[in-house]
């Protein structure tokens, strides 16, 4: 499905999706301060603060990555924890995968370094809108992980200067959460799915220790929501 | 190469697989319908999932904790964002709303 004017790579297709990166960029920017100081303070230099968020371009398991580090865990209880942590973006990757058909190997080899949470929930959002291409999705993507790794950096050379809270920026990354939920709601099926994996999410979180609980309610919420669909349709409203 | 930076490359690579690989297999195939419509509900389910319990729970280990100015800056967050669909204003209302809340919790 060809999107108009995203069929190849134009310095519009670059501005269009740097342009829309900014809440991204500016919900990471507090995490990403966080992330430095508390890396700097484990005894990680400032290359090597920089090169996890370079290579690893994951925000929490970083964070437990660091604490295992000053609580001296083995390399392989890291690594595993990780993997553990980071298993979700299978879900989202699975989920972007068709917006990805016309892009080459070596681009969605660069795409997939790029999923987050946050990249993956605002592509999906202007994907379905349409006049979005693979492209712009890329740009934001790397974008945000520029972001990403210049305000760990930040936090690693200086972050403590800052007073946490400062303009209650660190409510910017869940207010655009909220709001990309908001936009997921398309129809009656849309927010019974969403309530049953938020209210799921929250009795497995509190059971279980680690954030399986992303992954397991999900699967739960949006098996429901087929389940649902085959009897009642999705309720989708025209847009 | 230091310790800690084959480290770092290790948890880059377990990281970067399940990303990639979804991405690489899926796009390729034609899916099933219920496959589609399966993938379909995901946003909308790792949003939710993502959100309630960071506003409904909190300490550790994690027990229910409603008390929370995040929870209380959800709801006025969350009518902003119906009424005005608009992703960037809701960012800027949401952290004005959370700075306010702040001050209210105290």
């Amino acid at each position: 499905m060809p999107v108009r004017g995203a069929e190849k790579w134009s310095w519009a297709v670059i501005r269009e999706g740097a342009g829309a990166a900014w809440p991204i960029c500016l919900g990471y920017l507090p995490i990403g301060l966080a992330f430095g100081v508390v890396a700097q303070k484990a005894g990680l230099s400032l290359v090597e603060i920089g090169f996890m968020s370079l290579v690893v371009f994951a925000g929490s398991s970083q964070f437990i990555a660091v604490s295992m580090l000053c609580a001296d865990a083995g390399f392989l209880p890291v690594i595993i924890t990780t993997f553990t942590v980071n298993l979700r973006h299978l879900l989202m990757s699975s989920a972007l995968a068709v917006h990805l058909r016309s892009a080459g190997k070596g681009w969605i080899a660069l795409f997939g370094y790029g999923v987050t949470d946050e990249s993956f929930s605002f592509n999906m959002n202007l994907f379905r809108q349409g006049n979005w291409g693979w492209r712009h999705a890329l740009v934001v993507n790397h974008v945000s992980n520029f972001a990403w790794f210049a305000s760990s950096v930040m936090g690693g050379l200086g972050g403590s200067l800052i007073p946490p809270g400062s303009f209650g920026i660190d409510y910017a990354l869940p207010a655009m959460l909220i709001c990309l939920l908001v936009f997921q709601l398309r129809g009656l099926v849309y927010v019974i799915v969403a309530l049953v994996s938020g209210i799921a999410a929250v009795f497995i979180s509190i059971i279980l220790p680690g954030n399986s609980y992303v992954i397991i309610a999900s699967v739960v919420a949006a098996t429901t929501g087929l389940f649902l669909n085959r009897k009642m349709g999705t309720g989708e409203k025209e847009t | 190469m230091s310790h800690i930076f084959l480290l770092i490359l290790c948890m880059g690579a377990v990281t970067y697989l399940p990303r990639f690989l979804p991405l690489f297999f899926l796009s390729r195939k034609q899916l099933p319908p219920w496959l589609t419509t399966w993938l379909d509900f995901i946003p909308v389910a790792i949003l939710s999932s993502l959100i309630l319990p960071a506003l409904v729970t909190g300490g550790s280990p994690r027990h229910l904790d409603i008390v929370k100015p995040e929870l209380a800056a959800a709801v006025p967050t969350l009518i902003f964002a119906l009424k005005t669909r608009s992703l960037g204003g809701t960012v800027v209302a949401g952290m004005g709303i959370y700075w306010l809340t702040q001050r209210i919790f105290g």
